[in-house]
């Protein structure tokens, strides 16, 4: 066995590099990576999850018609008329509208595709903000603590102690019913939880030996904030983050339901199931559709922020667990 | 366990302080007025000074918010500025509805969620275990206002005309009037005050009422027409208590003291029910407590689809209205009811736990 003086001195590793906090590019990413594939669960939130952006990316292809199109006046169609497929018995001579048609006899498959685009929209967009804001506020608060942190996590505490949908509600009073409004709503009643988790993150990582070393070696504030801390706060930023998209979605379509949120004639699933409500006894497919499709993709984004928490577990990354 | 309790409870003041600063000057931003909103097209410039000089809107916010206070601390939540009835009224009428609803939403989430949770750790990866994780994914993921829509469909349409067609809207069936408990009793009950709060309070949940009033068919009517705004409030609270009761009996199942108990012979279900149950509670017992609050949120929407008339309904009606004393009223309310229900969660682990200090 060779001594450890003989290894030549450009072997020796960064003394800071492959410690627990601090992720060796290349290995323990491509463990989380066959952690997660690993996972039948996280497998299928991510097939549904392609068809979704699929059909929202291509919707114009996707889509036998255009979201706003509609059929009144064409023979052998009328309002609401129920799912016609022609493979399972639909006559030929009645249109196919293979999900039926809405109160305005516009197809509601085309709606459903193109109402992707919005509810994807939704879920990036609102988590994004949250997360930069929140990510700011957490990271001065942990970091700085002090007053200065005191106050941040007291005015979140402020917002936390609102029922979640009833502050929404409110702010979106604020600005004006409108689905930008209500994206921008929800964004700011979902801060708190992601400032408390970048928060907890910072307070645990600062007082790592490594934050230690930097700071003995003259790096600045900001320089251990941007290159050590906050890139170890990122795992359950990553996990909570697709988690929370799922939650947007939902709560974006309640609003809508409510009629705060997407207005007609926009293709949003909330909306389109506030609008055909009270016809769910007669006409339940234009209920049961757009409902569907939330939960589908509320569904892949659970599916796949599970699969993301299981294969980041820093328990199983400190031990260096490899399944294989 | 005293002292913490009062520390918890003092250190919420600035919070619920906090939240009703934020209430009194959101709720003033929202664009339009009480006048215009209620009266319409009766609201003339000159109604309306008349209106906001009636009821102190004409006088800057600070100055409002300092009367406001004032009157809270006597005890004055003041008056509808809709309905002209004292707050306090209407919240006795609004709010047994939603805690009733909550309460059984959150025993069915309790009653399916942790059974469920623990079969699943139990039969680990079997097809037991990935039938209920399906179950409990898909409960997670379904929009509760579609879910309250679904089973209004199936149960009161499609299972029409068999027993187990349920009601789909409302609180009692037509031409059912719950008596009062207190008037079988016989007893007298003054126009206010704080024995007419609680009474009335009591008798509004219509269940309660019915046991307590021995009026078993108002009572069951009244559970009849609850069930399906519960399941789909619960669903998705009975879904995350499953999840969270099987991650936590897998992480006690696989503790040392586990094993010994079982080296040493003991029967499996001793096993389970005495040492991993108990131990496997307390993250449970914290997301339970959590989803009290998510409760809540989630009542507007299940209040809105089966026609109830609750507190989340009634907060989003006041907001259209600009009805600013329910909505700081309601809003107080529910804040300091946050903080008990947090703090009895909070006092529940030194019960479940006797390790735990709550220091």
């Amino acid at each position: 066995m060779s001594s450890v003086t003989e290894l030549p001195v450009d072997t020796i590793d960064d003394p800071l590099e492959g410690t627990i906090g601090n992720f060796k590019s290349n290995s323990l990413w491509r463990l989380t990576l066959r952690r997660f594939f690993r996972q039948k669960s996280a497998i299928i939130g991510g097939v549904i999850l392609i068809i979704l952006v699929f059909g929202a990316v291509f919707a114009d292809f996707v889509a036998p018609y255009s979201p706003t199109e509609d059929f009144i006046g064409e023979p052998n169609t009328s309002r609401r008329d129920p799912p016609c497929i022609h493979l399972l018995g639909c006559p030929e001579e009645k249109p196919q509208h293979i999900m039926g048609l809405d109160g305005n006899a516009r197809d509601v498959f085309s709606r459903i595709i193109y109402g992707a685009r919005i509810s994807l929209t939704v879920g990036f967009v609102v988590v994004g903000f949250a997360i930069i804001t929140g990510t700011v506020l957490g990271s001065v608060a942990g970091y700085s603590g002090g007053w200065l942190g005191n106050i941040i996590m007291r005015i979140l505490d402020v917002v936390l102690a609102f029922p979640f949908l009833i502050l929404a509600i409110a702010i979106v009073s604020v600005l004006g019913p409108g689905l930008t409004n209500a994206m921008l709503a929800i964004a700011i009643v979902s801060i708190p939880a992601y400032a408390r988790v970048v928060r907890s993150s910072v307070l645990y990582v600062r007082e790592q030996s490594y934050v230690e070393a930097s700071r003995a070696l003259g790096a600045s504030h900001r320089q251990i904030l941007m290159g050590r801390i906050l890139p170890n706060s990122l795992p359950p930023l990553i996990v909570i983050g697709t988690l929370g998209i799922a939650t947007a979605i939902l709560d974006t379509a309640a609003l809508s339901f409510i009629g705060l949120g997407a207005q007609p004639p926009q293709p949003e699933w909330g909306s389109m199931l506030a609008s055909e409500r009270n016809q769910v006894f007669s006409a339940p497919h234009l209920v049961f559709f757009p409902g569907l499709a939330i939960m589908l993709t509320v569904l892949a984004f659970n599916l796949l922020g599970d699969g993301l928490r299981d294969a980041l577990d820093p328990r199983l990354a400190q031990a260096g667990f490899d399944p294989e | 366990m005293i002292q913490f309790s009062i520390r918890r409870v003092l250190s919420a003041i600035p919070v619920v302080f906090g939240v009703l600063l934020v209430t009194f000057f959101l709720v003033r931003a929202i664009p339009g007025d009480p006048c215009t909103a209620i009266l319409g097209e009766r609201a003339t410039p000159e109604i309306c000074e008349r209106f906001f000089a009636e009821k102190g809107l004409d006088k800057p916010i600070p100055i409002q918010f300092g009367i406001y206070l004032k009157d809270l601390a006597q005890g004055d939540f003041g008056e509808s500025i809709r309905f002209k009835r004292p707050i306090t009224t209407i919240l006795i009428e609004r709010l047994p509805l939603t805690v009733e609803l909550g309460l059984l939403a959150v025993t069915f989430a309790i009653i399916i969620g942790i059974p469920l949770g623990i079969i699943s750790a139990l039969k680990r990866n079997s097809a037991t275990d990935v039938v209920t994780m399906v179950i409990a994914n898909i409960g997670v993921s379904m929009p509760v206002f579609w879910l309250g829509l679904m089973l209004a469909y199936v149960f009161a349409l499609l299972l029409k005309d068999t027993p187990l067609q349920l009601p789909p809207t409302g609180r009692l069936s037509a031409g059912v009037i719950p008596i009062p408990f207190y008037e079988v009793y016989g007893w007298e009950v003054p126009a206010s005050g704080i024995k007419y709060l609680v009474l009335t309070f009591i008798s509004n949940m219509y269940i309660v009422n019915g046991i307590l009033g021995f009026d078993w068919s108002t009572a069951w009517d009244a559970v009849r027409h609850m069930i399906l705004p519960a399941i789909a409030l619960g669903t998705i609270s009975m879904a995350i208590i499953a999840r969270m009761t099987r991650s936590a009996m897998l992480e006690v199942l696989g503790q040392d003291y586990i094993r010994t108990a079982k080296a040493k012979g003991l029967r499996h279900r001793k096993v389970v029910l005495k040492h991993a149950w108990r131990n496997a509670l307390l993250p449970v017992v914290t997301i339970i407590g959590l989803q009290l609050g998510l409760i809540l949120s989630g009542a507007v929407l299940t209040e809105t689809v089966f026609g109830l008339a609750g507190v989340g309904r009634t907060m989003f009606e006041a907001i259209t209205a600009r009805d600013f004393p329910i909505i700081q009223g309601f809003v107080i309310v529910i804040a300091i009811g946050f903080v008990m229900l947090n703090l009895l969660v909070d006092l529940s682990y030194g019960f479940l736990d006797p390790r735990v200090r709550l220091d």
